[in-house]
């Protein structure tokens, strides 16, 4: 124990005197998610949009105007047929289009209630779903102050349709997604490039005809990143809760315990990089090509899996981070318990010991 | 000095495929003796070195180093000797002390020991002023002494030196030599494999390796007479000559 800790005193003695390192271990984590956190605000001002009024009556001209004055939409392209929706969307510049019901005045009359209909090209689901959401309240305000004047109540029903990506996918997926990239980054990246780093200067030759096992060398070296990974994910969930206010729903507990499993994946896939790369610059090269960039492009982070051709699709099953996103996603955000996510939480726990099995394997080779 | 020996290696082989780095090598070596490992670039002394220090498991044969056996009883051996790297061995962004601590702390010294060492190393290499100093900011001459200094830290039977004087300066070697010298007369075996064979001198005794075999073993002396050869440089081209 005393060895270990030592051992562990020189691994944080590196750390910290390493300006890049320190760099990447808390600048980065803090950059990246204010970056994607104000990349991805829900900010929208002059967006294009279309207006198919069947009615054209009194009503709909006012909503029209309301609409037209507030600083969120531009241009009002007028049309006069449903089958020019499809044709004004792939144009590209209209990114919703307002569809009033036939007799709108009439049904609001009669009915007390009138439908609108909004629909949005949802390939950017993030201003889809903030258009939809802007429209909806200015009809709702609209709407509240018709009450006010008339004693009965009216009620638009507004009817939203979302275009080409119907589940609105990346809807808080940065917070878990930076989560994944960084956990990453620094587990498996940071733990290849100390080990090999050993290697590189001659001292991991020194340690291993000291008295340590050489298990116990990875354990020193893998700890401290174990430890600076858990305080990075804790600085981007608070981040992301107070900052961007992405929900908490399920247990935080679970939260804890899903993101140690999956440092622990990254960090065994770190030390089986080291075990293949024999200078830090291989396995700084192999960290960004064969792990970083599947995490960002396969994970489900940035692109959507459902989206991705079947090859692909078929690919991203064997990357850990896809796996994480789900689990961190359904607890996060829905709330899930671990008997949703079971099957989620075995892959990781899966994936993990193969690798950790396969370095060990790697690692006696070397030694033979 | 007693002659009792400290390292007995028999028919010790290493084969990687088709290649055999060593190649059924013999001796033995006495204790606090200094044994000089010789041999070209490629000629396997790294590799049967790597054996005896336990980081390299033989394909054949075996050896006893320090009293135990390589193949089974390997972290007894690493209890028991020393070794330093042919590349720098200690952090360069550590301070010498960190440095001293950490290494006897791996070898399991107690707090007490690793200060007493500590003090008495810093002032036996005059290194007071920049004891709490960078090691990486010393010159290359003062951190091969330090590195030297901190493989004897645990007290071990035998310490193995991987061409510990590349790239030193003649009087850092020259001195460096002196610290073997010392360490010797305390009857520790030092075991040194080098380049240089003006440094083949100051062995006790000198082994040969040519491609992967021991091809010569004896004192510089004898060496030198059995060759017909004024110094070990002769020594050693002849021998190489040979084989080709």
């Amino acid at each position: 124990m005393k060895r270990f800790i030592g051992f562990v005193t020189k691994e944080f003695y590196h750390i910290f005197r390493d300006k890049r390192t320190m760099f990447i271990l808390f600048g980065m984590p803090i950059a990246q998610i204010m970056l994607f956190g104000f990349a991805i605000t829900n900010e929208i001002n002059n967006v294009n949009i279309a207006i198919l009024d069947q009615s054209k009556d009194t009503e709909t001209q006012k909503i029209i105007n309301t609409i037209n004055a507030s600083k969120y939409f531009d241009s009002m392209q007028e049309i006069s047929h449903e089958s020019e929706i499809e044709n004004v969307f792939k144009k590209g510049k209209v990114k919703a289009v307002l569809v009033f019901e036939k007799d709108f005045i009439k049904n609001l009359e009669t009915k007390k209630q009138a439908k609108v209909q909004v629909i949005t090209d949802a390939t950017d689901p993030n201003i889809a779903n903030t258009i939809t959401n802007y429209v909806n309240a200015i009809l709702q305000n609209y709407t509240q102050q018709l009450n006010q004047e008339e004693s009965t109540a009216y009620f638009i029903q507004t009817q939203t349709q979302l275009y080409y990506n119907p589940e609105l996918k990346s809807v808080f997926n940065f917070v878990p997604g930076v989560m994944t990239v960084i956990l990453m980054l620094v587990s498996a990246m940071m733990t290849s490039i100390s080990i090999t780093r050993e290697k590189e200067l001659g001292t991991m030759e020194v340690l291993l005809v000291s008295p340590l096992k050489p298990f116990q060398v990875i354990i020193g070296k893998v700890f401290p990143y174990i430890f600076l990974s858990i305080i990075n994910a804790t600085v981007i969930v608070l981040l992301g809760y107070f900052v961007f206010k992405m929900p908490i729903v399920g247990s935080i507990f679970l939260v804890a315990f899903e993101s140690i499993l999956f440092i622990v994946t990254a960090l065994s896939l770190g030390i089986l990089i080291s075990t293949i790369a024999n200078s830090q610059q291989t396995a700084m090269m192999i960290s960004l090509f064969a792990l970083m960039l599947p995490v960002i492009i396969l994970s489900g982070f940035i692109f959507p899996i459902s989206s991705m051709p079947l090859p692909l699709q078929i690919i991203s099953n064997v990357i850990p981070a896809k796996w994480f996103i789900i689990i961190i996603k359904a607890v996060m955000l829905k709330g899930a318990t671990l008997e949703v996510i079971w099957k989620e939480t075995l892959i990781l726990i899966g994936m993990t010991t193969f690798f950790i099995a396969l370095s060990t394997k790697k690692y006696k080779i070397r030694l033979e | 000095m007693e002659q009792s020996t400290i390292i007995s290696v028999s028919n010790l082989t290493k084969s990687f495929g088709d290649f055999t780095a060593v190649n059924n090598i013999s001796f033995e070596v006495a204790k606090g003796e200094i044994f000089g490992f010789l041999g070209a670039n490629g000629a396997g002394k790294t590799t049967a070195m790597k054996m005896l220090i336990g980081i390299s498991k033989p394909s054949s044969g075996e050896a006893i180093v320090a009293g135990y056996n390589i193949d089974n009883q390997s972290e007894m051996v690493k209890k028991n000797i020393g070794y330093m790297s042919q590349k720098f061995s200690l952090y360069d962004d550590l301070t010498i002390k960190e440095n001293i601590t950490f290494f006897g702390g791996i070898y399991g010294l107690s707090r007490k020991q690793i200060k007493e060492k500590t003090a008495v190393l810093i002032a036996e290499l005059k290194l007071e002023e920049v004891e709490n100093q960078l090691v990486g900011a010393l010159p290359l001459g003062w951190k091969q002494k330090l590195s030297f200094s901190v493989a004897l830290l645990h007290e071990p039977k035998i310490v193995f030196l991987d061409e510990p004087t590349g790239g030193v300066d003649p009087i850092t070697r020259r001195q460096f030599w002196e610290m073997i010298y010392a360490q010797s007369n305390k009857g520790t075996t030092l075991f040194v494999t080098t380049h240089y064979m003006d440094e083949a001198e100051y062995c006790d005794r000198v082994s040969i390796m040519v491609e992967g075999k021991i091809e010569a073993l004896d004192s510089p002396k004898n060496l030198k007479k059995q060759y017909n050869a004024a110094s070990m440089n002769e020594v050693f081209l002849k021998l190489a000559r040979n084989i080709e």
